[in-house]
């Protein structure tokens, strides 16, 4: 494993307790025997957000399964606080025929929450995600912005410890993509949850971390990890520093070394 | 808490309210065509019975005489809206017991997949038994009854209701699935909050098929008994044995109405639950 640019600070210097979210010597063999994960030793902790890059089929989504519970490891141990997770997946995954206000309301609903209070959680998470005035409109009539903004709401209203997000803005265009990173990001300042971030886009994993680590080809293991050392908010000038580019360059070329094994 | 930039650029353009001269239009556009061709029918049924030498006459009667004669008569409609309505309540009895049941077989089967294993062929194989051969059975077991001729309806009108909301239950997203099973949510509840509702646009369907059907299991069974209170079957032939041509043709029109009647409420019904959120829905509008 080597750590590349590890120059700088974090401006959020992470509480040095125990990690959020860890891996340790997780492995994944499915039952026909392939494996998908091997050996995957990773922490995160709050006010920490890691994202994970690699090529296509490579476990990264498995690997926020494992960390979730929805699949279990064969090997090793994942410690996480479940009752505080946050998962944001590839799709809105919406109920078309709820508002986004009882959308956003679903988790707290199914967890018990008493009425009057997950209103309250309903009504502050969607102001959070600027989705004000749109509280009564059935998902067929937003955006997919606007369907992935009320899903990230949704896991706002159980305040997670521990954010994982599966490629979650990858349907969208350019633009609204970069707005939703600025917005994550000011999220991940309030909210100092741990975050785990599955991406294509190492410009969106650079832009979005503190770390961003480098999966190889199934079985999928982790190969290389790079600190990031821009500090909070980062205004979009940063995507275009050398610096920002550098760092691009390197996890570019450690996931072109992955695929040449 | 801070607050996050408002947002402009990817708002989907909110909902244009709607002009009645526009909906008018729309509404005519869609009337229109049906009520063209109901025209076109008339005509070349007025043709046809017009056409029909002397001695065969009687096998078709004018439009005009169908109506006055076979329907707006005092001793017609006497006789034969009492006779829509016995109909009218088998179709809807064997409809309801339908929906109840077929309901139930598909939520168990859901449950239970060995159980959709086991049943689901015999469903099929329910289906491709002709309900006519099973009927004298019915005869024997329950009389020449009521519940004779709406076991009828239901075996006709069966089938699509589990077929349909089973496979409703089924085609639940899988990301929605593991939401709600990362919330740790019981069989229940996935059934109430995901399940079920996901399936009502195909369990809709299944009523608007089996509707239909529920009107042709009534006057076939009717038909079959001959027996209880004379229903439009019933009437069908008697009148047809009576050569009372302008009435068997009033009560074909008003069984087809029936018919029709059942299919559009539950259209109707469908379209009001499902106008916010289903594709079928949302494209007939825009």
């Amino acid at each position: 494993m080597k750590t590349i640019a590890e120059t700088g600070a974090f401006l959020n210097a992470p509480h040095m307790s125990t990690p959020s979210l860890s891996f340790e010597g997780v492995g994944l063999t499915y039952k026909d025997g392939t494996e998908t994960l091997r050996d995957i030793n990773l922490k995160v902790e709050r006010d920490e957000f890691v994202s994970v890059v690699g090529p296509s089929g490579c476990g990264k989504s498995t690997l926020l399964k494992v960390a979730s519970g929805l699949v279990e490891a064969t090997q090793g141990n994942v410690v996480a606080d479940r009752d505080r997770l946050g998962y944001v997946f590839q799709d809105a995954t919406l109920l078309p025929w709820r508002t986004v206000a009882s959308n956003v309301g679903l988790l707290a609903e199914l967890h018990g929450v008493a009425k009057q209070e997950r209103e309250r959680r309903v009504q502050e998470a969607i102001e959070l995600v600027g989705l004000s005035g749109f509280a009564d409109r059935h998902p067929r009539r937003l955006s997919g912005g606007m369907r992935m903004r009320a899903s990230l709401a949704r896991s706002l209203t159980m305040d997670p410890e521990v954010f994982l997000f599966d490629e979650p803005f990858g349907a969208l265009d350019e633009i609204t993509r970069e707005r939703l990173n600025d917005e994550l990001v000011q999220l991940f300042l309030a909210r100092h949850f741990a975050g785990l971030f599955v991406t294509h886009s190492i410009y969106e994993a650079v832009y979005l971390s503190t770390r961003v680590v480098v999966m190889s080809p199934r079985p999928g293991r982790i190969v290389a990890e790079f600190s990031i050392p821009f500090s909070y908010p980062r205004g979009p000038e940063v995507r275009f520093s050398p610096e920002f580019a550098q760092i691009a360059s390197n996890i570019s070329s450690a996931l072109r070394g992955t695929e040449l094994e | 808490m801070i607050q996050l930039e408002k947002l402009t650029a990817d708002q989907s353009p909110a909902q244009s309210v709607k002009t009645l001269p526009k909906d008018r239009k729309r509404g005519f556009n869609r009337v229109l065509p049906p009520v063209g061709l109901f025209v076109v029918i008339i005509i070349i049924w007025e043709i046809i019975s017009a056409s029909l030498s002397g001695s065969r006459k009687f096998l078709l009667p004018t439009p005009q005489s169908v109506v006055i004669h076979g329907l707006l008569a005092r001793d017609a409609y006497s006789e034969i809206l009492p006779s829509f309505v016995r109909t009218s309540v088998l179709a809807l009895g064997g409809f309801g017991v339908a929906i109840v049941l077929g309901m139930l077989v598909a939520a168990v089967m859901y449950r239970f997949r060995w159980l959709e294993k086991a049943v689901f062929p015999y469903l099929v194989a329910l289906q491709a038994v002709p309900v006519l051969a099973v009927a004298p059975l019915m005869a024997v077991v329950f009389g020449y009854s009521f519940v004779a001729k709406g076991i009828i309806v239901v075996l006709i009108a069966f089938f699509p209701i589990p077929a349909n909301f089973l496979l409703g239950l089924r085609s639940v997203d899988s990301g929605l699935d593991d939401l709600f099973r990362l919330h740790r949510a019981s069989w229940w509840t996935r059934f109430w909050k995901l399940a079920f509702p996901n399936a009502l646009p195909q369990l809709l369907t299944g009523f608007r098929i089996s509707a239909g059907l529920a009107v042709v299991g009534a006057i076939v069974g009717e038909e079959f008994f001959q027996a209880g209170v004379p229903g439009l079957g019933i009437r069908l032939l008697q009148y047809l044995q009576d050569v009372e041509y302008n009435r068997l043709y009033g009560a074909l029109i008003l069984s087809s109405f029936l018919g029709i009647g059942f299919y559009l409420i539950f259209t109707w019904i469908a379209n009001r639950v499902l106008r916010n959120w289903h594709e079928s829905v949302i494209q007939q509008e825009s």
